[in-house]
């Protein structure tokens, strides 16, 4: 083989020829070529499906964080027509630089703009994403627009005389932003930042500031309970992976039992055990310990959603640990025992060494699932173990801002590869063993 | 006998396959919804052929506006807050919906002179007045019992956890109220940054006693359980528990925060038609009325009232238990929708951030 690429690849014009006088690679090439076609066919489906389920959504979801296009065209729900709204004011934008004191011109520009959008019953949907970066801005443009068809010039006065807020310089300012069609608002609004009248970026009230706060909490309890599963997971796949098989099976399957049982179920079955008249307290009350006033605050709170995510994940720890002990040969340890290592030395030096691949494995997909649990949290986590997807979620479904939701799931998901990368320098990725 | 059990399954069939099969309906669940499909969901079914589809969701207007959004609209009809319906109805997301298809009150007053003020709008049909109050259990207070709004934040003079639903809204204006604002005055400070301050202020001083809760369902159940010594509720949730259930919950009224609630129909909703036909059957005096037999919420019509008797174990008295009833409406408050349109996301934000630091 290595004789022969090195004659084709080499000086000689000629090659290597068929029977029939083609040259031997182009031959091979087209003989292959059908069957990596066939090969090809065979995994277009999942191919397919992947494009379709995966990166399509996820490239959707990056172009909406950056792009909320609602000032800029109104899209008719019903018939999909898209007509761009807003163009005498964007069209002043472009011509005056940030910070210019609004004058009657882009007021008659305005007015116009209402014309159309009371029109196309746009003014909802500019209101609202105007109001996502100028709040309390909404109603001005619904109340505005009602009345646009009666605004006559001098158009400045006759609009500030309908509400006096359209002077506000934040307003001016937030529909300058959302003139353009890409922004990274969104990426500031999720780092608990904003710009100011001058269009400088500085950080918003910390009465308001969440965002960073959810992350770096995200970030500790998915640490804490990596490492939670990590220390009640080890010994649980050592006795699995150690015992005769008759015992270890029947282990299994209490291992396996909870990863078959419906998420909702084990979640609300702790909500059960833990809460304040629930069946741990009223077996420490009934036993003495605590008094009945004393009783133990474990659920709505972080300790609810730490103990509560931990049970959950706690398979995924214990199965990739196992698989890795289970080939592990109890004569390495008897080795180092007779060549007179303690059994300390000889688990630390011997055995743990071999089972590392077991827990990058574990703790990356525990870590991974941790840092985009939604439903538990949101059950068991009260206020203060609401997580960043709690966030996302309450973005998505009830203030509909999509695209700081999509902000905030790309930050989230930029630190999770951040992490993936980390590992794989420090671990290697080709050292993970997932089973 | 056979033939025409034949023919007249035949022309049932017809008439069904006529007409769309079933509609869905969303609502708030529990005894609310429960009070609906027996006024609205049946008799409609009866006169129509109809099926009625009760689908349940925490608030119904959240999980609609996402479906427009998307264009995959399934509800047919939804029950919304007032609010929620003027702004969904100002950004476009709800059909048109025509007040004279509405039917006139019995003695022939026209619809819209019947209607309560402000309780039919473009989008937007009123069918009851609901009142978010607090709630005690009275096993707990053994000595003085709450009976204002400050006693709700008082945590030294009653001591208990309390239960507060999981929104800015009604709870900025109770904290309000127990500290002392009027209730004319409560939107107005709302609307300026040291009246939010001092609300905040005032919810900061039981943040750490409060469990949060957010479906219409889980205050009478937080109060059963013993998980709050009191709670903020709808307060027809509390009266089923207390009257169906003989639960010994005592409501308190001082401090309410009432609104309308009532029907929209999302936009580009299927079997608009039905869903039209079902909403002005479920509006009518005498549908509105039958509601309150089950739930003591009052009805949205005037003519409704008088036929408002008693509840449908046939000795409860409704009346006092009205949101709308002279004594409870002493320290009361009507929600403010447009300040809540305007100001809710905001202010979500702002209480989501006081809730996790």
């Amino acid at each position: 083989m290595a004789d022969m690429t090195a004659t084709s690849s080499g000086a000689a014009p000629q090659g290597l020829q068929t029977a029939d006088g083609r040259p031997l690679k182009a031959a091979l090439a087209a003989s292959q070529a059908r069957a990596k076609r066939r090969a090809f066919y065979l995994v277009a489906p999942l191919l397919a499906f992947i494009l379709l389920t995966f990166v399509l959504p996820i490239g959707q979801l990056l172009t909406r964080s950056v792009s909320d296009p609602r000032f800029i065209e109104n899209v008719d729900r019903s018939t999909g027509e898209v007509t761009p709204i807003m163009t005498g004011l964007r069209a002043w934008f472009k011509a005056n630089a940030p910070g210019t004191e609004p004058d009657e011109a882009a007021y008659a520009a305005l007015a116009q703009d209402l014309v159309l959008l009371a029109e196309l019953r746009g003014q909802g949907d500019v209101g609202t994403r105007i109001n996502y970066e100028a709040p309390g801005t909404r109603s001005l443009f619904t109340k505005t627009a009602r009345k646009a068809d009666d605004l006559e010039a001098p158009f400045k006065e006759a609009i500030l005389d309908v509400d006096k807020d359209w002077a506000d310089p934040v307003l001016w300012q937030a529909m300058r932003d959302a003139s353009s069609r890409y922004t990274l608002n969104f990426y500031l609004a999720a780092l608990d930042m904003t710009r100011d009248t001058d269009g400088n970026i500085v950080n918003v009230p910390e009465d308001r500031q969440v965002y960073l706060l959810l992350f770096k909490r995200t970030a500790i309890l998915s640490v804490l309970i990596t490492f939670t599963t990590l220390v009640l997971g080890f010994p649980v796949a050592y006795l699995l992976a150690n015992l005769p098989l008759r015992y270890s099976n029947l282990l299994m399957i209490l291992v396996l039992l909870p990863f078959w049982t419906s998420l909702l179920v084990r979640t609300t079955s702790w909500m059960v055990l833990l809460q304040s008249q629930g069946v741990i307290n009223d077996l420490l009350v009934w036993a003495g310990i605590i008094g009945d006033d004393g009783r133990i605050q474990m659920i709505y709170n972080q300790m609810g959603t730490v103990i509560a995510m931990t049970h959950i994940l706690l398979p995924f720890t214990v199965l990739p640990l196992y698989s890795v002990m289970r080939p592990i040969k109890p004569s390495y340890v008897r080795a180092a025992r007779s060549l007179g290592a303690t059994s300390w030395t000889a688990f630390r030096r011997v055995y743990l060494p071999q089972t590392v691949p077991g827990i990058g494995a574990g703790a990356l997909l525990v870590f991974i699932l941790a840092v985009g649990y939604y439903i538990t949290p949101a059950l068991v986590g009260g206020s203060s173990g609401q997580l960043i997807s709690n966030l996302i979620a309450f973005h998505m479904q009830n203030s509909l801002n999509w695209s700081l939701a999509a902000a905030l799931a790309s930050l989230l998901l930029a630190g999770v590869l951040v992490l993936y990368w980390l590992y794989d320098r420090l671990v290697g990725i080709d050292n993970l063993k997932l089973g | 006998m056979k033939r025409t059990l034949i023919l007249t399954s035949a022309l049932v069939a017809a008439g069904v396959a006529a007409q769309a099969e079933e509609l869905a309906v969303m609502s708030w669940g529990g005894a609310y919804s429960k009070s609906q499909v027996e006024a609205y969901h049946k008799p409609f079914t009866e006169k129509t052929g109809i099926t009625v589809v009760d689908v349940v969701a925490d608030n119904p207007a959240t999980p609609i506006k996402a479906q427009v959004e998307a264009g995959n609209v399934t509800v047919n009809v939804a029950d919304v807050e007032y609010a929620d319906a003027m702004a969904l109805c100002d950004e476009g997301l709800l059909e048109e919906i025509d007040p004279s298809i509405l039917a006139a009150a019995p003695d022939g007053t026209p619809a819209m002179d019947d209607f309560l003020p402000g309780a039919v709008t473009d989008c937007f049909v009123a069918t009851i007045v609901f009142s978010t109050m607090y709630a005690y259990d009275d096993t707990v207070f053994t000595g003085e019992k709450p009976a204002t709004i400050a006693d709700f934040f008082d945590l030294e003079k009653f001591p208990g956890k309390r239960g507060m639903r999981k929104t800015p809204k009604v709870n900025l204006e109770m904290a309000l109220m127990a500290d002392g604002v009027a209730p004319d005055d409560v939107y107005d400070m709302l609307e300026t940054d040291e009246g939010l301050d001092r609300a905040f202020a005032k919810l900061d001083t039981i943040k750490d006693s409060v469990v949060w809760w957010e479906a219409g369902a889980q205050p009478p159940q937080l109060l059963a359980d013993g998980e709050v010594a009191m709670t903020t509720a709808y307060n027809g949730r509390i009266f089923s528990a207390a009257v169906a259930e003989g639960k010994p919950f005592v409501s308190v009224f001082n401090g309410q925060v009432y609104e309308y609630d009532g029907y929209v129909i999302p936009l580009g909703a299927p079997n608009k038609e039905e869903a039209m036909e079902f909403l002005a059957f479920a509006t009518q005096t005498q549908q509105l009325a039958d509601q309150a037999k089950w739930i003591s919420y009052g009805p949205a019509r005037k003519s409704s009232g008088p036929l408002v008797g008693l509840y449908e174990d046939g000795k409860t008295e409704m009346g006092p238990y009205m949101p709308t009833a002279e004594q409870n409406l002493e320290v009361a408050l009507p929600s403010n929708f447009e300040f809540w349109a305007d100001r809710n996301v905001e202010l979500s934000e702002r209480f989501n951030a006081w809730l996790a630091n």
